[in-house]
């Protein structure tokens, strides 16, 4: 039988649950024997003018090397140009005249943008010594929310004469909507979350040689290398990037932020090895944010439930430098129509900058917006016509006979039975006896109402599938196998996936192969772990050189046990290689692998056969809530989350897990706040509220696999799906339980305050 | 997130904790569970010179009779309260908020001696000892005092407390057969309360609902003067002066406090 699909326990976990795993700032690796600790002085103030930096008094504190400023970067060329076309549809920063500095030079334009490095003997005395960094600053005005920057009063980059770097999409043409018996508009918020890995950013860096090598908590090393190259301006060659355990990174560990770069630079600068590692008041100010989307949907159709036109404007906060938040839009148009055949679909959007946090991709990375949104306009559009969500879902799901299925957007769905999940997750859930339940309590007055919320998704995973992903795979004499990836494990599992592919293709027990990720001096090439890509790309190159090495190994064993290879089995089951009927004389791994050639059994693979796949499911959550006080709780959680071909249900159910937590997270409790000014409020985690166990039920995980062809392994992504579908199935629930007294909608995340403001037709209190 | 520099000192005994605390100054820091004040001194937000740390006092973790009283030691930890025997059957109001306080690390470490000495209007136990009308006994340079629980808390973190002034014990008069309830309403679990209510017998006490901790007097005059459970709690937000943040503002405090105030009689009611 296949190890695939079974459920096998994670390899990873016995080190990180007893001896505990080493994290950047753990090392205590030769090679950063007397590293100085770098601190940063951070700006206070949204938006400033630097009129002056006085290191003098931190310069001869206790422990202090060296205090650094952009005055000192005069090693580094000038800053990328913009990429062609205006970057929008590109992951990268924009640069430019929108370019973002290393360290702030003239101009401040978030609090949390770093000004000046100090690096001292003693990780203490660093804090202390920022202290006396002192910094003139002349304030100017904040440019704080997507109105205040669309109004342009007060520019970012006066250069640039706008607040406004991309604007996409067609003019709006309300001819879509004739014909609709019923048309509904909204503005709604898809809120500013923070992605509170629980390892925050850290980075090491030491020269030896002119070659750099810099270890970092990253979700692609190689890519960092690559970014750290360009800038230092080296020959990648020259730039060893290792990535230790990593606590996570939710997508805001993609590449390298600038502050890793700085404490590479420095170490260059100071002739001695740097580390760095941020604190949480750090983290949550200065790593990127995710969402922060204004979105206003229109949505049309007929009364018996059929829509016939959607439009999607979109205003995506970029915060203050565009990094990659060009592209979260662009996908969140991509992606708009979701699982719903509709005929007109039209999307725009804009990305401006404000004087807070940067955004970019956080689990989900423009997907999450875009589902948010028409389950949003698809429960609106319900509520209008007085029909049941569900019915209204069923009617416009796209149908399981027209797949392929290509969208207006863009999108090509691959594979798909929309409708089964939909129905999977109303008879598990017992939909109707949940109405009938909610009817009795809206007859009765009950106090604590309920709320039954509907969401049904599409997404998309690995958009960049052409990019491709390495494996480079081993067979030892000793009948051991290793796994070189490109891919980079950062809590997933790759070492347990990875493990379970080479067994099953090669019959080499899980035990005896060995994962190697995150080291650009053993595995230069690769792309690394995002887009819910890992599997389905680093999975299947892993899977192609498997069947590679499977090959070579029986060109082996055929020259070994005199037969020819069309005759040579591989009995998977025992690992061992023998002639078709005649079992008993059967070769072993480790007699084929001593008896190759010097190189042994290997072969490298970067796979590039790939195509996006289109991962789609239903979530639907029953809430309860007190209408006096306007809290709400989760009751259950039903999903079925269709990933295709599951390789391990344990991995997948644990992405499942981790990815409905934060979904309910964001619809109920995490929002960043600014005041006016442009100043965090939210800026410990007392006042950002990230979700606990308390708050949880124990979701209620169904079985659906729908493969695709999309790659060989049938897979799709699951790393992001839970996200996906659950932040806009409790908004719709919460809302669905207030729906009698008149609710349609509330903006996330639907804390105590603001449904009891909604309940009572206040307005939002805060 | 790291302290700026201080001095450590540890106390072996009350004495000598109130001889340290007197020798380093007005703003040597008595460090308890450190819970409270030494986030605070991560953050910077509160720069003590010098802390004493009174965490090994042996002689400060007791939950005892005595007199009708029940005593207990400021050093006696939330999970200690939570789980004493003789509390959940003497002061089970005392015994249930402090089993809400934070989170089991919290409680495992935070006292109740450092909660009330603290003052943060949005923790538990500062009203639960109004309600409960605790007597708190301190320990200074100047000799012992004890101080009515109404008297002690005078502003936002601030105490009737002289500098070098250590809380050793609060006693509690036995609450005898009288209801109790204590409603704490928050967002998640861990937090501190938006709104709390804290109820004893005819004594009603809010958490949050303004600088310190607040009997809701004009709650309990209506309930002496026999208004009904509903109509007394209308009569919640009388008197206070809610804050106003992220978790709400004044008005919704003030709703808050009237409808767990009502639930809260209601419980305490059932109890009797």
């Amino acid at each position: 039988m296949s190890i695939v699909g079974t459920r096998v326990v994670r390899t990873e976990d016995p080190r990180l649950l007893t001896a505990g795993g080493s994290y950047v700032e753990d090392l205590r690796v030769p090679e950063l024997a007397g590293a100085a600790w770098a601190t940063f002085v951070r700006s206070p103030i949204a938006h400033a003018r630097i009129t002056g930096v006085d290191a003098s008094a931190a310069a001869r504190a206790p422990g202090v090397i060296a205090v650094l400023t952009a005055a000192d970067m005069d090693d580094l060329g000038p800053p990328p140009p913009p990429p062609p076309g205006g970057g929008g549809e590109a992951p990268v920063p924009l640069g430019g005249p929108w370019a973002e500095p290393l360290l702030a030079a003239d101009r401040v334009r978030f609090v949390g943008e770093p000004v000046a490095v100090v690096l001292t003997e003693g990780r203490y005395q660093g804090e202390d010594a920022a202290e006396l960094v002192s910094v003139d600053y002349e304030p100017l005005p904040a440019v704080v929310g997507v109105e205040a920057a669309l109004a342009g009063q007060t520019l970012l980059f006066p250069g640039t004469g706008s607040n406004v770097p991309i604007t996409a999409g067609g003019q709006a043409d309300d001819a879509i909507f004739d014909g609709c018996d019923v048309v509904v508009e909204r503005t709604i918020v898809n809120q500013r979350v923070a992605p509170v890995p629980m390892e925050a950013r850290a980075a090491a860096a030491r020269w030896a040689d002119g070659r750099l090598t810099a270890w970092l908590s990253t979700q692609a090393a190689q890519l960092g290398r690559f970014v750290m190259a360009g800038v230092l301006g080296l020959d990648p060659a020259a730039v060893r990037v290792i990535t230790p355990d990593v606590g996570g990174g939710f997508g805001a560990k993609v590449g390298v932020d600038r502050d890793a770069l700085v404490i590479a630079w420095a170490a260059r600068r100071l002739g001695r090895p740097v580390r760095w590692a941020e604190t949480r008041s750090e983290n949550l100010v200065a790593m990127t944010h995710g969402r922060g989307q204004r979105q206003v949907i229109k949505i049309g159709g007929r009364k018996d439930g059929r829509i016939l036109a959607y439009r999607l404007h979109v205003v995506q906060d970029a915060g203050a430098y565009p990094r990659m938040s060009g592209f979260l839009p662009f996908l969140t148009c991509m992606m708009a129509s979701g699982p719903y055949d509709i005929a007109h679909v039209q999307t725009a959007y804009q990305v401006v900058v404000t004087n807070t946090t940067p955004t970019g991709a956080y689990r989900g990375a423009g997907r999450p917006e875009a589902t948010a949104a028409i389950e949003r306009a698809v429960d609106l559009f319900a509520a209008e016509i007085g029909l049941d969500p569900a019915e209204v879902r069923r009617t416009n799901l796209v149908p399981p006979d027209r797949f392929p299925y290509q969208t207006a957007g863009g999108a090509r769905y691959d594979t798909g039975d929309y409708a089964a999940a939909l129905d999977q997750v109303l008879s598990a859930a017992g939909y109707a006896d949940l109405r009938a339940e909610q009817a009795r309590r809206r007859e009765r007055g009950d106090v604590v109402q309920l709320g039954i919320g509907l969401s049904s998704y599409v997404e998309i995973t690995a958009a960049d599938a052409a990019g491709g992903e390495t494996a480079r795979l081993v067979v030892h004499p000793d009948g051991t196998a290793t796994v070189y990836t490109g891919s980079s494990a950062h809590g997933q599992g790759h070492h347990t996936a990875w493990a379970m592919l080479v067994q099953d293709e090669l019959g080499i027990e899980m035990a005896k192969v060995t994962v190697v990720h995150g080291d650009t001096d053993l595995i230069p090439r690769g792309t690394g772990t995002y887009a819910s890509r890992s599997l389905q790309i680093g999975g299947a190159a892993v899977h192609v050189a498997a069947a590679d090495v499977r090959e070579q190994a029986r060109r082996v064993a055929a020259d070994l046990l005199e037969a020819s290879e069309a005759d040579l089995e591989l009995d998977a089951e025992r690992g061992l290689w023998h002639v078709r009927g005649d079992p008993e004389a059967a070769m072993t791994w480790a007699q084929v692998a001593s008896h190759a050639s010097a190189e042994g059994l290997a072969a490298s693979v970067n796979y590039t056969g790939g195509q996006p796949t289109f991962p789609f499911g239903t979530h639907l959550s029953v809430v309860e809530v007190d209408t006096q006080t306007g809290k709400v709780r989760v009751l259950r959680h039903v999903t079925v989350d269709d990933a295709g071909t599951i390789i391990s249900p344990v991995l997948a159910e644990g992405q499942r897990h981790g990815g409905i937590a934060q979904g309910i997270a964001q619809a109920l409790l995490e929002e960043v706040v600014y005041d006016g000014q442009g100043n965090p409020v939210t800026g410990t985690l007392a006042d950002y509220a990230v979700i606990t166990s308390a708050e949880l039920p124990s979701f209620e995980l169904l079985a659906k696999q729908t493969p695709t062809t999309a790659n060989p392994l049938g897979a799709k992504g699951i790393g992001e799906a839970g996200t996906i579908g659950a932040v806009p199935a409790v908004q719709n629930a919460v809302i669905d339980a207030l729906s009698h007294r008149g609710v349609r909608h509330i903006d996330m995340p639907l804390t105590p305050a603001r449904v009891w403001a909604a309940i009572n037709g206040t307005g939002v209190i805060l | 997130m790291i302290p700026a520099p201080f001095t450590y000192r540890r106390a072996a005994t009350v004495d000598e904790a109130v001889t340290l605390a007197a020798r380093g100054g007005e703003d040597v820091k008595f460090l308890a569970g450190g819970h409270s004040l030494l986030p605070l001194m991560k953050l910077r937000l509160v720069v003590p010179p010098e802390l004493v740390d009174i965490g090994g006092i042996g002689e400060l973790s007791h939950i005892s009779e005595a007199d009708g009283h029940v005593r207990v030691g400021a050093l006696a930890t939330h999970d200690q309260v939570a789980g004493s025997a003789l509390l959940r059957r003497e002061l089970p109001l005392l015994a249930h908020a402090a089993g809400r306080v934070g989170d089991p690390q919290v409680r495992h470490r935070g006292t109740i001696g450092g909660s009330l000495a603290h003052a943060d209007p949005a923790a538990d136990l500062p009203a639960v000892a109004l309600a409960l009308g605790a007597t708190l006994v301190t320990r200074g340079p100047s000799g012992t005092r004890e101080i009515a629980a109404g008297d002690f808390f005078t502003g936002l973190f601030e105490t009737v407390l002289e500098p070098g002034e250590l809380l050793a014990e609060i006693r509690f008069p036995k609450a005898g057969p009288s209801g109790w309830s204590f409603q704490k309403f928050t967002k998640r679990g861990i937090d501190w309360a938006i709104v709390g209510v804290a109820v004893a017998g005819d004594r009603v006490a809010l958490v949050n609902m303004g600088p310190t901790p607040l009997r809701a007097r004009a709650v309990e005059d209506a309930l002496a003067s026999g208004a009904a459970p509903d109509e007394a709690a209308a009569r919640a937000a009388e008197g206070t002066s809610a804050p106003e943040d992220l978790n709400g503002s004044r008005a919704y405090r003030e709703h808050l406090a009237r409808v767990l105030v009502g639930r809260a009689l209601g419980e305490a009611r059932s109890r009797r």
